[in-house]
């Protein structure tokens, strides 16, 4: 467990939270970022700009801290390509149909004791437990 | 204008608490999927956090009768725990078991010029817009 670090993780979630508590109670949005980022096409220019300018405060914010703490960041060399490509697949289709994902339900949802939301957090959990460990200890992948 | 810029600093907040808590590290996201391995429950951590702060907040937040700079909420209200929402939410949760990326490190990660970033957000995209075919054809039937 030498990777464990509760503190940083605790702080981390906390400034999250206050990042979704401040976007909902200024411009009255949840802060899902699936769901921001499925808006920004076909959408009017007002729906438009709110949402690129939370993902650019994402992009820069980590651009930023990079910069400043670069021990944070780990990249990944040889990771598969198509592993990645239909992973991100999967996110886009799954966060569509579910109607969200670990921001919109587990973190937004979840504060308003939508059950919806607790069966959607449940439900992708438990898939991505059994994903990983049918990828490191059935078929023995580690990437 | 308020709105963009409380959009900003908000999405600002965020992706500092998503680098700080490391979820844009996606081998330490593996690491906390992966219960019968060398298990890391740090981003349990993150949700309990993020969740400490929101169950405060939002109960407080919503007994306005508006936002301070749009006047209204904009809230889902769904309640039904339906089939696509369950089947919804099994597909991502495989997707993010696979590379360790959901939505939001992959935002993130083109902040940190990361070529694996650049794929996901792509393929997420892709995933998109293949839901919508997929409910126009669904609806068609």
């Amino acid at each position: 467990m030498e990777n464990f670090t509760p503190y940083s993780a605790l702080f981390g979630g906390i400034l999250i939270g206050l990042a979704a508590s401040l976007l909902l109670l200024c411009n009255g949005r949840i802060a899902g970022i699936s769901g921001v980022m499925g808006g920004l096409i076909n959408t009017t220019k007002e729906e438009f700009y709110w949402r690129f300018a939370f993902l650019i405060g994402i992009v820069i914010s980590a651009f930023l801290l990079k910069h400043f703490q670069p021990e944070l960041y780990h990249p990944r060399e040889h990771f598969p390509i198509w592993l990645l490509a239909s992973s991100g697949f999967l996110v886009g289709f799954g966060t569509r149909m579910g109607n969200g994902c670990t921001s919109g339900h587990a973190i937004c949802g979840i504060a308003r004791l939508s059950m919806r939301s607790i069966a959607a957090t449940s439900t992708f959990m438990v898939s991505g437990f059994l994903t990983v460990y049918c990828i490191r200890h059935v078929l023995g992948i580690s990437v | 204008m308020r709105l963009i810029l409380m959009s900003l600093l908000s999405g600002t907040l965020f992706g500092i608490g998503l680098a700080l808590s490391q979820m844009t590290n996606p081998d330490k996201v593996i690491n906390f999927l992966d219960l019968a391995g060398n298990w890391d429950s740090s981003l349990l951590f993150v949700m309990f956090g993020a969740l400490a702060v929101t169950l405060l907040s939002f109960s407080k937040i919503l007994k306005r009768s508006g936002s301070l700079f749009d006047k209204q909420f904009y809230l889902s209200n769904k309640s039904a725990i339906d089939k696509p929402l369950i089947i919804g939410a099994a597909i991502f949760g495989i997707g993010w078991g696979m590379s360790g990326y959901c939505p939001e490190p992959s935002v993130a990660g083109l902040g940190l010029v990361n070529i694996e970033a650049v794929v996901m957000v792509c393929a997420i995209y892709l995933g998109f817009f293949a839901h919508g075919v997929y409910q126009r054809m669904s609806k068609d039937s």
